[in-house]
């Protein structure tokens, strides 16, 4: 089975957000694989150890994104494609689909998995684009994946703790929940492994993807606080005694 | 302006987070002069329609079809892109739910438009409308406007709309008619099969007078003792965000939040939590929410009414201790 995953690349989760325009300051802090993705990487990997394959990693951005391509690859992913852009981050989730599906489309894969969302704009969107647009069947929220005769039955996380199983052909896009699995650390040996892979790179302005976006990121902000908090300051000790007395008095919640 | 709204039913049961969004498009319309229509889609939903009619909409479109039973997103895609191009609405709106998360960004692309998801609020300023949505795990909120020609598409998060804003209709009921969709079966190329429930949840958190949740911040798994000892001393049920039970440190069954279980205690003591808004529609209805986190900025602290900017390893010992103490006076 050829399983591609898309990743991106995101600012790590305790990097100081500093904001600039309609974006973040991306210089002075560390980037990461969004988190979501590596549990979509995790389950293509496990598909190819049962199943067999390739497993390919994709990712969008400017170069630094290749570090992430090199993290799936250190993982087992067999190659990655870069598909370079410096903007990458003003792109509306529909010219980002429209990009990577160009670059797909050529690869054929049986399977496309992205995560249920990222972890920086959060549009969540990607997965159920690709489908639409290179007319595939699709699903999303996959909490597990079953791939016998051609075709995967899938378990589909609902709301309020329902599942649902679905039926679905191959090729497909499917968008992973996280949890789904234990996500793998990479090893010292992968990580050599990984050296030698190769890593694709595809300029996004060559993919011919000229469509105008169709929304815009106007400004960003910190949110308005709408309720008042009460502080407490002092040693640990003088903390939880005030926090205890005010729930006990004023709150009367304990 | 023309609004249409998709409505979401399952087996003939709505969706609450519909009349959420009913809620937002009857103030949308209000402030832009605009109409409302409501699509219930999928089959014997003619009670639905009827229920919706008696609030504030202009029309009621019934989207009923043999293969629309279950929701497939193929099927609904084929389906309301026909209701679409026939009705011309300017906005689409939908409630921001894993089902339309999992079809709305596909009908819209169809139709060659973007979705602007998950929104919690919008301005309409100087003609234009706004939609703010969070951004960075709701550490920012971005506003978000529409470029080109409509329809637009929008989603709302739940909780972001109250449901009994949403009025009733001035005229009694609004007129309700069937909308045929030409959908054949070879269309709908997934096939759902049974719903399901996991084993029966031991503990019902929503019946917890007193909940202490911990996040990321905790750690490591052996830190939850802590967290425990905490909710021991308190006489509270332990709780977590999806991240831990991704982790499996605590088990699916104690997750709180849009893919766990809705709470809304006297008390939440939210440890580490930063706040992510996945997090927060799960138990912003608690009366008193206490955030523990060392980041100031944590999105947590907006919805808090007590709070403290420090290492939960050492408040956490701290108040226990002091928890204790009060219980022994």
């Amino acid at each position: 089975m050829k399983i591609i995953v898309c990743v991106k690349q995101v600012p790590a989760k305790d990097a100081p957000l500093t904001i600039s325009g309609n974006w973040i300051k991306e210089t002075d802090i560390g980037f990461e694989m969004n988190e979501p993705d590596s549990y979509a990487l995790e389950e293509a990997l496990r598909l190819k150890e049962k199943h067999g394959g390739e497993v390919v990693a994709l990712s969008m951005g400017p170069e630094r994104v290749k570090q992430t391509i090199k993290e799936a690859l250190a993982k087992g992913a067999d190659r990655g494609i870069h598909i370079a852009d410096d903007n990458f981050a003003q792109l509306d989730p529909l010219g980002a689909a429209k990009s990577i599906a160009a670059a797909l489309e050529k690869e054929k894969a049986d399977l496309v998995l992205t995560g249920l969302q990222s972890d920086d704009h959060g549009f969540g969107q990607t997965g159920v684009l690709l489908a639409g647009l290179l007319d595939l069947p699709h699903a999303t929220l996959i909490m597990q994946i079953d791939v016998s005769d051609g075709k995967m039955k899938l378990k589909r996380e609902l709301e309020a703790g329902w599942f649902q199983w679905i039926e679905c052909p191959l090729p497909a896009v499917l968008s992973i929940q996280s949890g789904i699995n234990k996500v793998r650390y990479a090893t010292l040996k992968g990580i050599m492994g990984a050296k030698k892979k190769e890593i694709s790179t595809i300029a996004r302005e060559s993919l011919g993807v000229t469509t105008a976006p169709t929304q815009k990121i106007e400004k960003i902000y910190v949110p308005v606080k709408t309720k008042k908090t009460e502080y407490f300051t002092g040693t640990p000790q003088e903390i939880a005694a005030k926090l205890v007395e005010k729930l006990k008095f004023e709150a009367r919640v304990i | 302006m023309k609004i249409l709204v998709i409505t979401e039913q399952r087996q003939g049961k709505w969706n609450n987070a519909s009349f959420e969004t009913l809620a937002a498009a009857e103030k949308i319309a209000k402030e832009t002069g605009s109409a409302v229509t409501a699509v219930v889609i999928g089959k014997n939903i003619s009670n639905l329609a009827e229920e919706i009619a008696a609030k504030n909409l202009s029309e009621v479109l019934v989207v009923e079809h043999n293969l629309l039973e279950a929701y497939t997103p193929d099927g609904y895609c084929v389906a309301l892109k026909q209701v679409v191009a026939s009705a011309k609405p300017d906005l689409v709106l939908f409630p921001h739910t894993y089902q339309v998360r999992d079809f709305a960004p596909k009908l819209a692309a169809q139709l060659g438009k973007g979705t602007i998801g998950d929104c919690i609020d919008y301005r309409h300023e100087g003609g234009k409308l706004i939609f703010v949505r969070q951004m960075f795990q709701g550490k920012t909120v971005a506003d978000v406007t529409f470029s080109g020609e409509a329809p637009w598409f929008a989603s709302f998060q739940s909780g972001a709309f109250r449901a009994d804003l949403l009025t009733a209709n001035p005229s009694g009921k609004a007129s309700i008619k069937a909308f045929a969709v030409d959908l054949k079966a070879e269309q709908i190329r997934t096939k759902p099969l049974e719903l399901f429930k996991e084993a029966k949840s031991s503990v019902d958190l929503t019946q917890a007078p007193i909940i202490v949740s911990v996040g990321r911040g905790i750690k490591a798994p052996e830190n939850i003792a802590q967290a425990e000892a905490v909710a021991k001393a308190i006489g509270g049920e332990l709780a977590a965000s999806r991240p831990i039970c991704d982790e499996g440190w605590l088990p699916m069954e104690r997750q709180i939040g849009s893919s766990g279980q809705t709470v809304s205690p006297k008390l939440y003591l939210a440890l580490g939590i930063s706040g992510a808004i996945q997090h927060v529609v799960g138990m912003k209805g608690a009366r008193t929410i206490v955030a523990i986190n060392k980041d100031a900025n944590a999105p947590i602290f907006e919805i808090a009414d007590y709070g403290v900017v420090g290492d939960i390893f050492e408040i956490m010992p701290a108040l226990t201790a002091a928890l204790e103490k009060a219980k022994s006076a």
